[in-house]
C-alpha cells in the first residue's frame, strides 16, 4: 500500500481496508529491510509514528480526518521537530532535540499526517549529491555506488525506495529538484515566501524553500497544500489566501505554452539527458501543447552570483553557532575566543566552512561593493530574464541536471566541478519563481532522468496540473528501482 | 584575483573558525578556485541596475509590541553545553 498513490492510500483508510497503524507498520518495516542499502535516515521515530496513527485511526474513525490523515511521510532534518533529533546533517546539532516544531511540521501533524522519521542531507543544506552529511552519504535505490544527488538527498531516496510515499524537502539552489530528478521521482519548489521557513533551519535566507517529494505530481499538490500558507512567525512569508495546488490537475495542455531556453539545450547537457529530456518535451507537444523558444542571456551567471549571494547570508546565518546556547561546544579551549574558533572548527564539515569563509570574505570590509553588490545586481538580470521570457510563455521546460547521478566520490574533492552541476536549477531560486521535476526517462546506467517545468511566480497549480497530465499519459513516474 | 595565505588566516579569524598550519594551503586552493568560478561576474556590464537583495519586493510587517512567548527558560537550557542558576555559563572575559 505504501507504493500506492495517496488517493489510492486516503480511499482505503476511509473503506478500512488498511489502519492507519498499519500503514505507519508497514512503512517502517520498509525503513528497517531498506534503510541499511541507502542510508536515508538519520532519526526513526517509531514510537512517534505509532502514536501519530493511533490519533489518526481515531481521527478517521470520527470522519474528520483531513487528505494527508494517516499518511506515513517523512522530514528532511532541516525541519526543527520539538521532543525529536534535529541535525541539519551536521556533528554542530548531532545531539541537538529540538524545543519546538517548524510552522511546516505543525501543519502536517494537524493535518494528522503520521511522521516515521528525519531524512538525511547535505551539512546545513549545502551540497548536490548528499556527501556532505555527518552521517554518512546517503545512497542513489537506482544503484547505490551513485548519489541520490542533494541536499535533500535522504528524503528523495526515501521516497524513490517506497520507504514513504511523500517526504519535505527544501530548495535553495535545487535541492529539491535535481534529487527529485537523480531519484526518479516528483519533487516541487513552491514561489518564494509560499511555505514558511519557521523552524527550518537557515541557510541562505533569500533563496531558501520549503517544498515536497512524492511519486507524482497529483501527490506532491496534496502535500504541498497541506504545507503552504501564512504564517506570521517568518517575516517573509505571503500574506496569501490558502491555495488548492490540486485545483488545476484536470485542466488539458491544449493551448499551453512551453518556453524551452535556448541557452538550457546549448552545450552541457550529456547526450542520454538530452534525448530524454527532448522526448519528453515531443510528449508534451503530442498532449496538445505547443513550444516556443525563448531566451535567459543571463544563465549562466546564476552560479557566480548563487556562490556570492549563498554564501554570505550563510555566514551570517551560521554565526548562531557559538558553542554557548545550542549545538557544539569543544571540550577544551583556553577563553572564550578559542572557545568559539573551536567549537565551530569542529562542529562544521568542510564544505561548510568553506561557504562561511567564502561569505566572511565577500561582504569584508573592501569587497562588499564588488562581490555582493554585484551579485545582487547580476540576480536582478537574471530575475528580468525570466519576465521576459514569460511574455512568450506560460510554462518554461529544460533539464534539471546535466547528466544522470553521478558516482560517490567522483566529484566530491572538486567543489567547483559539484558547483556546476546546478546550473539549470540555481537562476529558479536567485528569480524566487516556483519549479518542479518529473520523470522523465532514463538515461546512461539506466539512471533517471527528470524534466524541469519553471512557473511564474504562484503558478504551482498550473505546473503540477501540466506534470499531472503528463504523468497521466505516461507511466516514468510509476517505475521503481529494483530491490525496494 | 586570489587570497592569500594571510587573507585566509585573517576570515577564519573574522569567522571564528580555528585553521591549522597545516589546512591554510588547502583552504586557500580551494578557495581560489571558487573565487575564479565567480570572476565571471565581473565582465558583465552592470551600470544602472538596481540591487535585488529578495524576490519578494515588500516591506517588513509590523506587528504590536505584545509578548506572544511564555517563558520556556528550562526547555531552551536543557539543551545548552552549560548552565548554571538559570544562565549561560562561557569563560571568563572581564577579570
Amino acid at each position: 500500500m505504501i507504493d500506492s498513490s495517496l488517493k489510492d492510500i486516503a480511499a482505503a483508510l476511509r473503506a478500512k481496508t488498511v489502519s492507519a497503524v498499519e500503514l505507519a507498520t508497514d512503512s517502517l518495516a520498509r525503513i528497517e529491510a531498506g534503510n541499511p542499502k541507502v542510508n536515508a535516515f538519520i532519526t526513526v521515530d517509531k514510537e512517534g509514528a505509532l502514536a501519530a496513527a493511533r490519533d489518526a485511526d481515531a481521527r478517521l474513525a470520527t470522519g474528520s480526518a483531513a487528505p494527508l490523515t494517516g499518511i506515513p511521510m517523512a522530514h528532511k532534518d532541516v525541519f526543527c521537530t520539538e521532543g525529536v533529533l534535529t541535525t541539519c546533517g551536521s556533528k554542530m546539532l548531532a545531539n541537538f532535540t529540538s524545543p519546538y516544531d517548524a510552522h511546516v511540521v505543525t501543519l502536517l501533524k494537524q493535518a494528522g499526517a503520521v511522521m516515521v522519521g528525519k531524512t538525511n542531507m547535505d551539512e546545513f543544506a549545502m551540497g548536490s549529491s548528499n556527501e556532505n552529511s555527518h552521517f554518512g552519504p546517503t545512497r542513489n535505490p537506482w544503484n547505490t555506488d551513485t548519489v541520490p544527488g542533494g541536499s535533500s538527498g535522504g528524503s528523495a531516496a526515501a521516497v524513490a525506495a517506497r520507504l514513504v510515499p511523500i517526504a519535505t524537502g527544501t530548495d535553495t539552489g535545487g535541492s529539491i529538484r535535481q534529487p527529485a530528478s537523480l531519484c526518479g521521482i516528483t519533487g516541487i519548489k513552491p514561489t518564494y515566501g509560499t511555505v514558511s521557513r519557521y523552524g527550518m533551519i537557515a541557510y541562505a535566507s533569500s533563496l531558501d524553500q520549503g517544498g515536497a517529494f512524492g511519486y507524482s505530481a497529483e501527490d506532491c499538490a496534496l502535500l504541498l497544500s497541506a504545507m503552504a500558507g501564512h504564517d506570521p512567525r517568518d517575516s517573509t512569508s505571503l500574506e496569501r489566501e490558502a491555495e488548492d495546488y490540486s485545483a488545476a490537475l484536470d485542466k488539458p495542455l491544449a493551448g499551453l505554452r512551453v518556453g524551452l531556453p535556448k541557452e538550457f539545450f546549448a552545450e552541457g547537457m550529456s547526450d542520454d539527458v538530452r534525448a530524454a529530456v527532448e522526448a519528453a518535451i515531443a510528449e508534451y507537444r503530442r498532449l496538445g501543447a505547443t513550444t516556443v523558444e525563448v531566451s535567459l542571456p543571463n544563465a549562466r551567471l546564476a552560479i557566480p552570483a548563487y556562490y556570492v549571494i549563498a554564501p554570505a547570508e550563510a555566514s551570517s546565518n551560521l554565526s548562531r553557532f557559538d558553542g554557548v546556547r545550542f549545538g557544539h561546544r569543544a571540550a577544551e579551549y583556553t577563553d572564550l575566543m578559542d572557545m568559539y574558533c573551536k567549537s565551530r572548527a569542529q562542529g562544521f564539515g568542510a564544505e561548510v566552512k568553506r561557504r562561511i569563509l567564502m561569505g566572511t570574505y565577500v561582504l569584508s570590509h573592501g569587497y562588499y561593493d564588488a562581490y555582493y553588490i554585484k551579485a545582487q545586481k547580476l540576480r536582478r538580470l537574471i530575475a528580468n530574464d525570466f519576465q521576459a521570457a514569460f511574455a512568450q510563455c506560460d510554462l518554461i521546460a529544460g533539464p534539471v541536471s546535466p547528466t544522470v547521478a553521478f558516482g560517490i566520490g567522483e566529484k566530491s574533492d572538486d567543489p567547483v566541478q559539484m558547483y556546476l552541476s546546478d546550473i539549470y536549477t540555481i537562476a529558479v531560486n536567485l528569480a524566487g519563481l516556483p519549479a518542479l521535476s518529473h520523470p522523465a526517462g532514463f538515461g546512461a546506467g539506466g539512471l533517471p532522468v527528470g524534466l524541469q517545468l519553471i512557473g511564474n511566480y504562484f503558478g504551482e497549480a498550473r505546473l503540477l496540473g501540466a506534470a499531472h497530465q503528463f504523468q497521466r499519459a505516461t507511466d516514468w513516474h510509476t517505475r521503481k528501482p529494483a530491490g525496494f | 584575483m586570489s587570497l592569500s595565505l594571510d587573507e585566509v588566516r585573517h576570515i577564519a579569524k573574522l569567522a571564528r573558525l580555528e585553521l591549522a598550519d597545516g589546512d591554510v594551503d588547502a583552504t586557500q586552493a580551494k578557495l581560489n578556485g571558487i573565487f575564479g568560478l565567480i570572476e565571471e561576474m565581473q565582465a558583465v556590464d552592470t551600470d544602472g541596475v538596481e540591487p535585488m537583495s529578495h524576490p519578494q519586493e515588500l516591506a517588513q510587517r509590523l506587528r504590536p509590541d505584545a509578548v506572544t512567548e511564555g517563558n520556556r527558560r528550562a526547555a531552551f537550557q536543557a539543551i545548552a553545553p552549560q548552565t548554571e542558576a538559570g544562565l549561560y555559563l562561557v569563560p571568563k572575559v572581564i577579570e
